[in-house]
């Protein structure tokens, strides 16, 4: 039987004769349709070929596409013990071919594959390790900080007063401006609603008790878990990446002495004082809307405002901001020291630093809104 | 007069986990060497080191410096290890943050009980010994990379260590930085006396500064090779070692 597969546009003809095929290559072969070549050719391998040659007198340019096929019908003849003689292609193809098939090239690698109850075990495994680092962290970190409190800590002062620069004047402006935003918008919802009613005032107690009681801690904890607890775990994965923190610990320099604590207690301190500001921020874009939009009387919303406030409120979002303080600090270190050795290590790092930050900071709310009922706060 | 021996490793096999890079291992540095542990790329070098300078454990087998077995000390034991020991990382792994005198200092003030002004004396002192003379207060981003090796060595010496570790110590430098590096290693060994362990597989470095060395070979995941790498080119154990120390050329 003699079958001919014609690819005049790219010069390939597949020539197959008493299962002996020839595939023939002239003039210039370029960017051809290797993968349908290629499948005819697998498709007559399955049907007892017993010899592939190649004839290439008159072949003149080619490209990768023309490799691609002789990489892959060599790959399906060594697939189906096919002889395949090679003598009749240039040299430099055969050379190229040599090279690619050549096996001290290869890299040595474990390629077995796992089955789904190994992988389920894998995954029990990393889970028990993940949990095994986390508290290995805490407790050094805890230790860090009892080392702190004895005045044994070797925390730089110096980093101390980095992070808190970082994390408190720098981080000002941005949360003067959310927490206006947030309490602008709480009014203007608030507003709209109570207006139907005609109890438009309440929105100063709305607003004031809101802010204080715990929007203002979370509007501060969501941006400083995407402004600051981020860019811990960033500068420590890079660090990580940069084979620093190997050498703090080859210096026999705890990490989380040197790393974490001016961290950690740079957001502790911070944390509550940004929370009261968040607070007065809040506060006033509820009178911006108040007094602008609703008409209410300037000394009226204030006295309402001032009414609704309470010290119990206020001391409750100022725990809630000390909280957040600690979770988003120890979540960005952990990502950071836990990061992997690349660059995209450090992306991930980052994600789960911001992703960790926020829900343990809506966990602990909860928990924290939980004990203030059974309190009676 | 026997060689004192600084470390002596038995049995030790490095990996991660089920995955093993190497078995079996045994060799032995004396003091005074400059001893270049040498293989392909992924045969386990850098993993060795990082058992040797205790960053992972061993799967198996001890690795004895000074008369301690690290995989079994005491974190005490190990850190005690850790201060007579310098390191110099691939990338130098100087502290961004800090300036090149601050990165040398920290050490100082961790471990010794010298004033301020001596310990500042001192980060000088070793920053001209690497060459660095009046570069105390700049930072690793305002230096090159032969630079920041150097200052990285710098911190390595801080303490007066017995033993400095190289981990590629002429990666990404150029012919001539690679060559003032080795000839600086050398310096130390002799004037100061310092056992010098190098992972490498530059081939000039291994035999301008080697006087003793392993091989190891990712295939076999053993120790192919020991001896002083000049001796080893003349006389090789095998075609792999040959083909390593000739450039791949094989006999």
């Amino acid at each position: 039987m003699l079958t001919v597969l014609k690819h005049q546009k790219n010069n390939v003809q597949v020539v197959v004769q008493n299962n002996a095929a020839k595939i023939i290559l002239s003039g210039d072969v370029l960017e051809c349709d290797s993968d349908n070549i290629v499948q005819q050719v697998q498709k007559f391998s399955a049907e007892n070929l017993k010899s592939i040659s190649f004839e290439a007198q008159t072949l003149e340019k080619w490209d990768s596409s023309l490799l691609v096929i002789l990489y892959e019908t060599l790959r399906v003849a060594q697939a189906n013990g096919i002889n395949v003689n090679m003598s009749d292609l240039p040299q430099n193809l055969q050379d190229l071919m040599k090279l690619a098939f050549a096996d001290d090239r290869k890299p040595t690698h474990d390629d077995s594959q796992f089955s789904w109850l190994e992988s389920l075990g894998k995954k029990i495994i990393d889970l028990w390790e993940t949990i095994s680092q986390v508290c290995k962290f805490l407790g050094k970190t805890t230790v860090s900080v009892g080392k702190f409190l004895s005045g044994q800590s070797i925390m730089r002062g110096v980093d101390f007063y980095s992070a808190l620069n970082d994390c408190g004047p720098k981080a000002l402006a941005i949360v003067s401006l959310i927490s206006f935003l947030v309490g602008l918008i709480l009014a203007f919802v608030g507003a709209v609603q109570l207006q139907t009613f005609g109890a438009q005032i309440y929105v100063a107690s709305l607003v004031t008790i809101g802010m204080c009681r715990i929007m203002g801690a979370i509007m501060v904890g969501i941006i400083m878990a995407g402004r600051t607890g981020s860019s811990y775990a960033a500068t420590i994965g890079t660090m990580q990446v940069n084979e620093e923190l190997d050498a703090l610990q080859t210096m026999g320099m705890p990490a989380t002495d040197f790393l974490v604590l001016p961290r950690l207690l740079a957001l502790v301190l911070a944390m509550p004082i940004l929370t009261m500001l968040s607070d007065i921020m809040g506060m006033i874009g509820g009178a911006f809307i108040g007094v602008f939009m609703m008409q209410i009387p300037y000394q009226e919303y204030w006295k309402y405002a001032f009414d609704a406030f309470t010290l119990k409120n206020f001391l409750v979002g100022i725990f809630h901001g000390f909280c957040f303080g600690i979770i988003i600090a120890l979540c960005g270190c952990y990502s950071g020291l836990h990061c992997g050795r690349n660059a995209d290590s450090v992306g991930l790092a980052t994600t789960k630093s911001v992703v960790c930050a926020i829900v343990w900071m809506i966990v602990v709310t909860g928990i924290i809104t939980i004990i203030c009922q059974e309190l009676g706060l | 007069m026997t060689e004192k021996v600084k470390i002596d490793v038995r049995n030790l096999t490095v990996g991660y986990g089920d995955y093993v890079l190497l078995h079996d291992a045994e060799y032995q540095v004396k003091q005074g060497d400059v001893f270049i542990i040498m293989g392909g790329s992924g045969c386990g070098k850098s993993s060795m080191l990082r058992v040797l300078t205790g960053l992972i454990p061993p799967l198996k087998g001890s690795v004895v410096i000074d008369g301690t077995d690290i995989a079994n000390a005491s974190m005490e034991e190990v850190q005690k290890i850790r201060t007579k020991s310098g390191i110099l990382y691939q990338s130098g792994a100087l502290f961004s943050s800090m300036t090149l005198a601050e990165n040398i200092m920290l050490p100082l003030q961790q471990y010794t009980d010298y004033s301020p002004a001596t310990i500042r004396e001192l980060a000088s002192l070793k920053l001209a010994l690497v060459g660095l003379t009046g570069f105390d207060d700049f930072y690793p981003s305002e230096i090159s990379g032969g630079m920041k090796k150097r200052a990285g060595l710098a911190r390595a010496l801080a303490l007066d260590p017995d033993i400095v570790y190289f981990d590629e110590p002429s990666a990404g430098l150029d012919p001539i930085s690679s060559h003032n590096l080795d000839d600086l290693i050398l310096e130390i060994n002799q004037s100061l006396g310092t056992t010098i362990v190098v992972v490498t597989h530059e081939l000039a470095s291994i035999f301008a500064i080697g006087n003793n060395s392993i091989f190891l070979d990712a295939e076999t995941k053993t120790i192919l090779a020991r001896g002083n790498p000049k001796e080893l080119l003349k006389n090789p154990p095998n075609e792999a070692v040959y083909k390593f120390l000739t450039r791949g050329e094989g006999k």
